[in-house]
């Protein structure tokens, strides 16, 4: 196999060496327990304070408003769970969009069966919900609004300071699932009026298994694992020491570099799109042109199904991902595609390439060069294709 | 995930085509659930098929089931390709993830349809031939999306 080309970042990332160098010690030499009273476990308890902060700093938020999880599902399942939980008796229902992660849409489901009511907001053809529309959808017992910072799928943003002011002005709280915009666009906690926000560490160069939670002084919600003392009463169970190292270091770095990395993968990313509109034919870009993550390019292209397309990628060592339904384990394509309005037999064709910094413009090329071969390829053994060209002729 | 040979036959599919002026074709699947397969049979006089050829939308078990049907009927005659099962075609294809058992009767189906469009051309019965289910999701529309 020719050299590895990894297109698949917002699936996961490359742990940082900078990370994994100051993660390391925290393994065999400073092991100790953070909760520990002994002089030996204060340096380890030094280093989770440490990553406290400069977890916070990324997003403008204090220390002690940021609690560690064992990842984003975890942080979602949390901010649901337990908002339903404490202000339940204020009301019951709940607005969201069409387009969530898993981790909130089937959270949501379950609180439905808890009777709990939920609003799915719709999004237009770029993945943008409508403000008007949930300003509509707010009602007296509206608790909590929950829209994602960013698509896994198709990377749109959301305009976040503003329904971070809708959700105030109603004095409804607003949590956003930020698993894909943290560490990658500029966020802020406080000119967003973001009340509850969920990242994960190796989404941005930090490792697998940890992830954050910031909940905003006053916001009642209590724990969701039950146990320990750990994190204020909050969030029981040991902490992941070398996990909480590695996303603070992350997020340090990430932060260190943000504006230099977007503008980078942005322009790689634009390159992207552009050769592959004008050299693959019937093929479309899915998202928000403009904002959208700087790392994410997602295509449909008709006449084709998306795994036979990322087995033939695999083969040329190129990581990408798929929304067809193939890749998703069901019959159904995406939801996110399916939500954007585009027909099933169209979603099915779906590829998902995902940047980083140390994507090259070389590697962005070569993919391109050999899209183009793969698809005519497909399309030639594509019935659709045949009957679409007779219809041409 | 996939045998070696169904990746054999994905990367190298048998009789990728069409057949002009064919004795019977058959189309089968849907492109809402993401697999579509049509079978072209060239069939002679003595009922063998001389010749055949598919084409097919859809994931790398459904190419590879197409392709070896095609090599399992080309060359038999009209009755014993209909003996040609969807089992047949996974254990040739030394079996597949359980998830896609589908694509693997999608590729019988298209046999069969493709037999039944040359029965009804020819006015003739071939006996155990069923009438195939028509499983083709209207057309994608033309216009530019």
């Amino acid at each position: 196999m020719s050299k590895l080309i990894y297109l698949d970042n917002a699936a996961t990332t490359k742990v940082k060496d900078e990370v994994l160098k100051e993660m390391l010690p925290y393994f065999t030499e400073e092991y100790g327990n953070p909760s520990a009273i002994y002089t030996f476990a204060q340096k380890t308890r030094k280093a989770v304070d440490s990553a406290r902060s400069q977890v916070a700093e990324l997003i403008g938020a204090k220390a002690d408003e940021m609690y560690f999880t064992a990842g984003g599902s975890e942080s979602d399942n949390w901010a649901l769970k337990a908002t339903a939980d404490a202000y339940g008796n204020k009301g019951k229902h709940i607005i969201t969009s069409k387009i969530e992660h898993h981790a909130i849409l089937h959270t949501c489901e379950y609180l439905e069966k808890k009777g709990f009511e939920v609003t799915y907001l719709d999004v237009d053809s770029d993945g943008k919900i409508s403000l008007e529309e949930l300003e509509k959808a707010i009602r007296e017992d509206t608790i909590l609004i929950s829209i994602m910072a960013a698509n896994n799928e198709i990377g749109t943003i959301q305009p976040l300071a503003e329904i971070g002011r809708i959700a105030h002005e109603h004095g409804v709280l607003f949590h956003t699932d930020a698993v894909q915009a943290y560490g990658h666009i500029p966020l802020n906690v406080d000119e967003m009026n973001i009340d509850m926000l969920s990242a994960s560490g190796h989404k941005f160069g930090g490792p697998k298994g940890i992830g954050l939670m910031y909940i905003r002084k006053g916001v009642k919600i209590r724990s969701f694992i039950h146990g320990g003392a750990q994190e204020r009463n909050r969030r029981a169970g040991t902490h992941n020491t070398t996990g909480i190292i590695g996303i603070g270091t992350a997020a340090k770095l990430a932060g260190q570099d943000l504006e230099k990395n977007k503008a980078k993968q942005e322009e790689l990313r634009n390159h992207l799109i552009e050769r592959v509109l004008a050299e693959i034919p019937y093929s479309r870009l899915n998202g928000h042109k403009e904002d959208r993550l700087p790392g994410n390019a997602n295509f449909c292209f008709r006449f084709i199904e998306g795994e036979s397309l990322l087995i033939l990628l695999d083969q040329l060592g190129v990581c990408a991902s798929s929304g067809s339904a193939c890749t998703s384990g069901s019959l159904d394509p995406s939801h996110v595609l399916l939500a954007i309005g585009l027909p099933h037999e169209i979603a099915h064709g779906s590829l998902r390439l995902t940047l980083s910094e140390e994507t090259t413009l070389e590697d962005i090329d070569f993919v391109v060069d050999e899209l183009v071969k793969i698809v005519e390829r497909l399309r030639k053994m594509s019935p659709l294709y045949e009957d679409f060209v007779k219809r041409q002729a | 995930m996939y045998s070696e040979k169904v990746m054999d036959h994905f990367n190298n599919p048998r009789n990728v085509g069409e057949i002009d002026n064919a004795s019977g074709v058959g189309t089968v699947g849907n492109a809402k659930c993401g697999d579509i397969m049509r079978i072209y049979l060239d069939i002679d006089d003595d009922k063998i098929i001389q010749d055949v050829k598919f084409k097919t939308f859809g994931c790398g078990a459904a190419v590879a089931t197409s392709s070896m049907a095609t090599e399992l009927v080309k060359g038999k005659s009209v009755n014993e390709a209909l003996k040609v099962t969807n089992k047949a075609v996974m254990e040739a294809l030394d079996g597949l993830p359980p998830i896609k058992v589908h694509c693997s009767l999608l590729a019988e189906e298209a046999i069969h349809a493709a037999l039944w469009d040359y029965a009804e051309k020819n006015n003739i019965v071939i006996e155990g031939l069923e009438k195939p289910v028509n499983d083709i999701e209207e057309k994608i529309e033309d216009e530019d999306y």
